[in-house]
This record gives C-alpha cells, structure tokens and sequence, in this order.
C-alpha cells in the first residue's frame, strides 16, 4: 500500500504539489487524470525519488515505510517502479545488457541470489512475446530509435520483469497505437494481483476501457481535487476540468 | 620579452646533445644530422607552436633520463596468440620475439641493422614524411633513434596473424627510449598491426616513438594503438604516420589509459585515389593524467575517405587534448571527411580541449567535424537508478556504453572483449563519480 500524506513539492521558488493526499491499497488500480501542468509527473518522480525536487512537508509511505529519505535504487528495490512519460534513449548500453542488470541489481538489494543467463533468458524470452517484442530488439541500445510506441512497450517489459509492488504508468497510452494500446493493457492486467497497486496516470478514458480502475482521482493545483470511481473519469471526458482549475488556472 | 629568452636552451634541450653524440655514428648519418640540426633550431615544442597548444612539452620535460639499454626482463603472456616483436627500452629483442613464427610472406630486419647496413630503399621511407616534417618531436626521434622493427610485408600477401609490436618499459630507474618501426605493406596485402605500450612497473620512462606505415596500392591495414597505464612522472610520445596509396585502407583504434603525459600525434596521408582512413580513439584519464591526441589527415588524392571518431572520459584532475585537422588538397574533389570528438567529463577538475578543424582547397567536397564535452547526462542516470541500479553502476554503464561505442567497431570480438574488459576494470578502479 501507498500513502501519501500532506505532500509539498517545489522546484527552485516554485511550488508544484500542495498538500497531496492519496492513498492506494494494494490490489488497487488508481487512476489519476488532470490538467498539463498541474504536477502528475512531478508526483510520480517524487515517489521514484528524482533529485531536483524539494519535499518541504509530507510522506510517502510504501507498506507503512516512509521512503522519501531512500536512494532511487532502493525503492525500486522495495518495489517501486516508473514506467516514464518520456522513456530516455541510452546509447552504448544494450537493451539486454541493461534488463539484467536492472533484474541483478534488486535480486542483490533483497539479498536474492542473482539470476544466472539460462533463467534470465528464459524469464525475458516469455516477457517480450507477451508484449509482442522482438528478440532482436533487445540487442539494439537501449530505446535508441525505438519509435514511441516500442519505447512505452519497453517500459512495461521492465515492469513484467521486476515485479514491482506499486507500478506508476504516466501516460503509458500516449503514442501507442490502437493494437499496441490493447497489448500494453493486456500486459498491464496481467500484472494486476491482490499485493500489487497501480497510479495510472492518463489523459484518456480510452486507456482506462482496458485497464478497469477501482478508483479514479482529478488532479489540479497540487492537489487531488475529487475521488470517485470509474464514472468520475466519463464525465470529465464530458465536462472538462473546468469545476476543477477554478479562475486561478 | 628578450630575444635570448627564446634562444636560451632549456637543461633538457641542452643534455639532448649527450645523447646526439652517442647515436649519430649508429647509422644515417645524413638523416640524423639533418634532423638534429632541425630539431635545435626548433627546441622543444612550447604551447606557442599551435600543434602543441595544449601540451607544453618544454615545460614538462625538464630533465632528460638517460638512454635506455637492453636488460634481463620477464615478459607477461601474449595475448590471442599474436605473433609478438618486443622493443625493450629502446632496443629490439629477437631474443625475447616471436622470431621464428613470422607469417610467410612477412620479412623482419631490426632498425639498427636496417641503419647499420644504409639499406637506401629503407632510409627513403624512414625520412620524414612531407606532411609530419615540421615536427620537433619526429625529428628528435630520427636523430635519436636507438631501434625498431621494419615489417616487409610482401604484395598481395593476406597474414592471418595479428602481429604485435610491444613497446617495453622495463621500469626501476627512468630511461628514455627513441624508436622508430616501419611497417611497409606491399600492394593487395593484409595485415593486423598491434602497437602496445606497456610498463612492466611503473616509472617516470621518457619514451619517443615513430610508427611509419607506407601502404600500398589496395592493401589494408588494421592497427591498433595500446597504451597502457604508467607512472604520473613518465612522458611518452608516440608518432604514427601513414601513407595510403590508390584504394588501400588504414583502420585503427587508439586506447590510451593515461598514464602521466601521453601524446598521440597521427598525421596520416591519402596520397591515392580511393584511399581510406578510419581513426578511433578511446582515452580513459584519471588522477593526473595528461593525453593529447593531435591528428593531421591529408588528402591529397581525389575520391578519398577519412572518418575520425574520438571518445575522452575524463575523471580526477586530468586533461584530454583533441586536435583533428583535415587538409583537402587543390584536385582532391570528392573527398568525404568526417571528424567527431566527444568527452565525458566525470569530475569538476578535469579539463578537455577540443579543436576540430577543417582547411578545404577543393570545392566538391563532403567533410564535417563535430565536437562535444560534457557530464553524464541526468534523465539517462535516473532512468537507470529508477530500474534499482545503484548510482555508480548506472554511471559506469553509462561510461562503458558511451566508450563501448567506439569498441563495436572492431571487427574481431575476443578483441572487443579485451577492451570491454579494460574499460570495466577502469572503471572498478575509479569508483562512484564525485
Ligand atoms: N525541472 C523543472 N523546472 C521548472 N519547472 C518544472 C520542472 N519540471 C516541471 N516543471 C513545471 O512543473 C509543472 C508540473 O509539471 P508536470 O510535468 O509534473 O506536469 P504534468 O501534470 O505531468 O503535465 P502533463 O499532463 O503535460 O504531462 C509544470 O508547470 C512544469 O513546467
Ligand atoms: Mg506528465
């Protein structure tokens, strides 16, 4: 489970996130929807722990853990995972070469035996025809011209390979094509188990006709705005965010 | 600003004369003369000389060691099986060479022979090369020269061994060492040259050494340039020069790893139609290291390729040097040149210079050059931290996938897994990035 309580977050003299609260129990898929701008992303490097951000009030907790004071890599190996908005290109550094070192690297964090090239092979050979992914791509560095789409894939096979126990996918839609939508999705819910929560941040109610949300929340000014269930994303489908920006927007 | 100033002979100019005296009865006497007379109107290249803009050679070499001589030396294992020629200190070593498992087809003499017997079709190749002639640094080298190898390389011969020339420095008291090695390769021959310095220990070693390829038409030639890492207190200068005849080619890979100063200088000429030169380079510094790389590539025939693709990882408080010059000769119409050099900087203290240059007197022409500098880039390090990498291993990635770039290229994979391998335990060496 996450929780996050009170957060501020500002970068330089500007204030991004007001007072966050939100919390997702495990086995829950939560979607967050609002305005550009409005600090979604901002939300989900904090929770990975990017630098640059100042957390000048607030928590977050993962299964009662604050983690804010840990390294990037260790709450990746306590679970947490970003499937990014924007995936970065990695030039020199094989797609391969890089997964089992992501994979080695938490097994050795949670005083796990490394997987051997056998195993790993194996685990990464059922993973990327799940996703429809090329073995021949994973020879390629790493995202470096990969188009969009295949780069938002790439992001969820890390995920389908380190099992994290909280997913944050932003905008994991964005760019996809309608059958890689449905593929993403169908890799996504596969993934979906009572000791497993997703943030699913997205622009679209398309991407949530695939990936069913228990709960959806409306982002804007720093804050969640308004919790409800799956309608709350058709109606602002509708409507807009309009009740939610106010005149200060 | 006086004029005796400049005339005034540094203590290093000066106790060269020693050794001048020791070598000139060795062979060539006109070239060593010549040269020697070249190189005092000279001196030591200063930062005003602009081939030297960024290595001081005058004010780093203060006092001269004196002339290597051959010693007792236990040599490490070779590596892939090559056919190993050994240049200890200054002096050839049939003794500790792999002499008798030369490939067909390739003819071994050692410099001082060559020298000794004024072989005059040898001599002429040994000269300075029109475009390298105003070099001091070439010119102390051939009126000092102790020894070398010179490799025949018969026409249309395909050697399937990769031959190794090691440059030795036994190490203990600090010596210097002028060699000069000549690889002639006949026209349509094959051949892999490897060119290795190594320290057997540590020492402040002042090493002056000349690599001439003469290539002939349609040949092609692979070299690699090792430079392993030596004391902070040695020097070491290292010539490479090349002449490419009509369609022959010329690859090579220069991986240097630091090791007090070191200068590469190339100057490389495309002197026949549809020649082509591909040169890499690869530099990991650290501490105080100090490495030039200052290439000249001259075409001077039509219808020629030069591709220079150079990568500098800079850590500590060392200095990279890049200077790239492509010279289009009048006549040399489409010539197509491309010149890149990038750095990495991982530490505040560490400093590069980058100067690419083009001088074009042809006008169909393709060349561009690029150069870049700068530090591990911040999206790229927290995608990896975000996948559970700790910080130094995203950073090391990073650095072996931004030098491992230039490793891809070599066409033999138990090589590129020798310099795969020197790049990780450099960097098991550095640690996290400060
Ligand atoms: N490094 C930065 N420096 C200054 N401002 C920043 C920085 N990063 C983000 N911001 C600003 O913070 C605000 C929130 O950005 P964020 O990317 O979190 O928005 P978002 O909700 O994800 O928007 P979108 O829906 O467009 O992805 C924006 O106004 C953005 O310009
Ligand atoms: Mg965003």
């Amino acid at each position: 489970m996450i929780e996050i309580k009170n957060l501020h977050v500002s970068i330089g003299e500007r204030k991004i996130l007001d007072g966050l609260n939100l919390t997702v129990k495990d086995g829950e898929v939560a979607a967050i929807m609002g305005p550009n701008g409005t600090g979604k992303s901002t939300l989900s490097y904090v929770i990975s722990g990017r630098e640059g951000y100042d957390v000048t009030e607030g928590e977050v907790l993962l299964d009662g853990e604050n983690i804010l004071g840990l390294e990037p890599h260790e709450r990746a190996a306590k679970g947490v995972f970003l499937a990014f908005q924007y995936p970065v290109e990695i030039p020199g550094v094989a797609t391969m070469t890089f997964l089992k070192a992501a994979v080695n690297a938490q097994r050795r964090s949670r005083g796990e035996e490394e997987l051997q090239t056998p195993d790993f092979m194996k685990l990464i050979r059922e993973a990327s025809t799940k996703l429809g992914i090329n073995m021949d791509m994973l020879k390629r560095a790493l995202n470096v011209g990969f188009s969009g789409g295949e780069k938002k894939r790439m992001d969820i096979l890390q995920m389908s390979l380190l099992q994290p126990k909280f997913g944050i996918l932003d905008e994991t839609d964005s760019g996809l094509d309608i059958d890689a939508l449905r593929i993403v999705s169908e890799g996504v819910n596969a993934l979906r188990s009572p000791n497993r929560g997703f943030l699913v941040i997205t622009h679209y109610q398309r991407l949530l006709d695939y990936i069913k949300p228990d709960t959806v929340h409306v982002m804007a000014k720093g804050k969640i705005q308004k919790t409800g269930g799956p309608e709350l994303a058709l109606e602002l489908e509708k409507s807009g965010y309009r009740d939610y920006v106010g005149e200060a927007a | 600003m006086t004029v005796q100033a400049i005339d005034k002979k540094s203590e290093a100019e000066t106790a060269f004369a020693g050794a001048f005296e020791a070598m000139k009865g060795k062979g060539a006497p006109a070239l060593r003369q010549a040269s020697w007379e070249f190189f005092t109107r000279k001196g030591l290249p200063t930062r005003r000389v602009e081939a030297w803009h960024y290595t001081d050679l005058r004010a780093s070499l203060r006092t001269v060691a004196p002339l290597g001589a051959p010693g007792a030396i236990t040599l490490p294992p070779t590596t892939l099986g090559r056919v190993r020629l050994v240049v200890a200190d200054g002096a050839f070593r049939p003794d500790l060479s792999d002499v008798a498992s030369l490939p067909a087809g390739v003819e071994l003499s050692s410099l001082a022979d060559v020298l000794a017997k004024e072989d005059a079709s040898v001599l002429t190749a040994l000269g300075l090369p029109e475009n390298a002639g105003a070099d001091a640094v070439i010119a102390l080298n051939a009126a000092l020269m102790q020894d070398g190898v010179v490799l025949r390389i018969a026409p249309a011969t395909e050697v399937a061994e990769t031959i190794e020339i090691l440059l030795l420095s036994s190490g203990g008291e600090a010596c210097s060492s002028f060699t000069r090695s000549l690889v002639i390769v006949g026209d349509g021959a094959k051949a892999k040259i490897v060119e290795t310095s190594l320290a057997l220990s540590p020492s402040g070693a002042q090493e002056n050494h000349v690599l001439a390829f003469a290539i002939g038409a349609g040949a092609e030639v692979e070299h690699i340039a090792d430079i392993g890492p030596q004391s902070e207190s040695a020097i070491r200068l290292f010539s490479l020069l090349i002449t490419a005849q009509a369609k022959a080619a010329f690859k090579s890979l220069g991986f240097v790893e630091g090791g007090g100063l070191v200068r590469r200088q190339i100057f490389a000429r495309l002197a026949g139609e549809e020649a082509s030169v591909s040169l890499d380079g690869i530099s990991l510094l650290g501490g105080k290291d100090h490495a030039d790389t200052t290439l000249v590539v001259e075409h001077a025939a039509a219808h020629c390729q030069s591709r220079e693709r150079f990568r500098s990882v800079l850590d500590g408080q060392s200095t990279g040097v890049f200077q790239g010059k492509v010279v289009v000769r009048p006549g040399a119409q489409k010539t197509d040149g491309s010149m890149q050099s990038r750095a990495l900087l991982l530490s505040e203290n560490a400093t590069m210079n980058n100067k690419p240059e083009l001088e074009i007197f042809a006008d169909d022409v393709v060349c561009g050059h690029g150069a870049t500098c700068g530090r591990l880039d911040a999206d790229q390090l927290f995608y990896l931290v975000a996948r559970g990498l700790p910080k130094h291993e995203a950073e090391a990635l990073l650095i072996e996938g931004f030098a491992g770039e230039i490793v891809e290229a070599l066409g033999e994979e138990a090589v590129r897994d020798i310099y795969f391998e020197r790049i990780r335990s450099w960097l098991g060496k550095r640690g996290g990035a400060k």
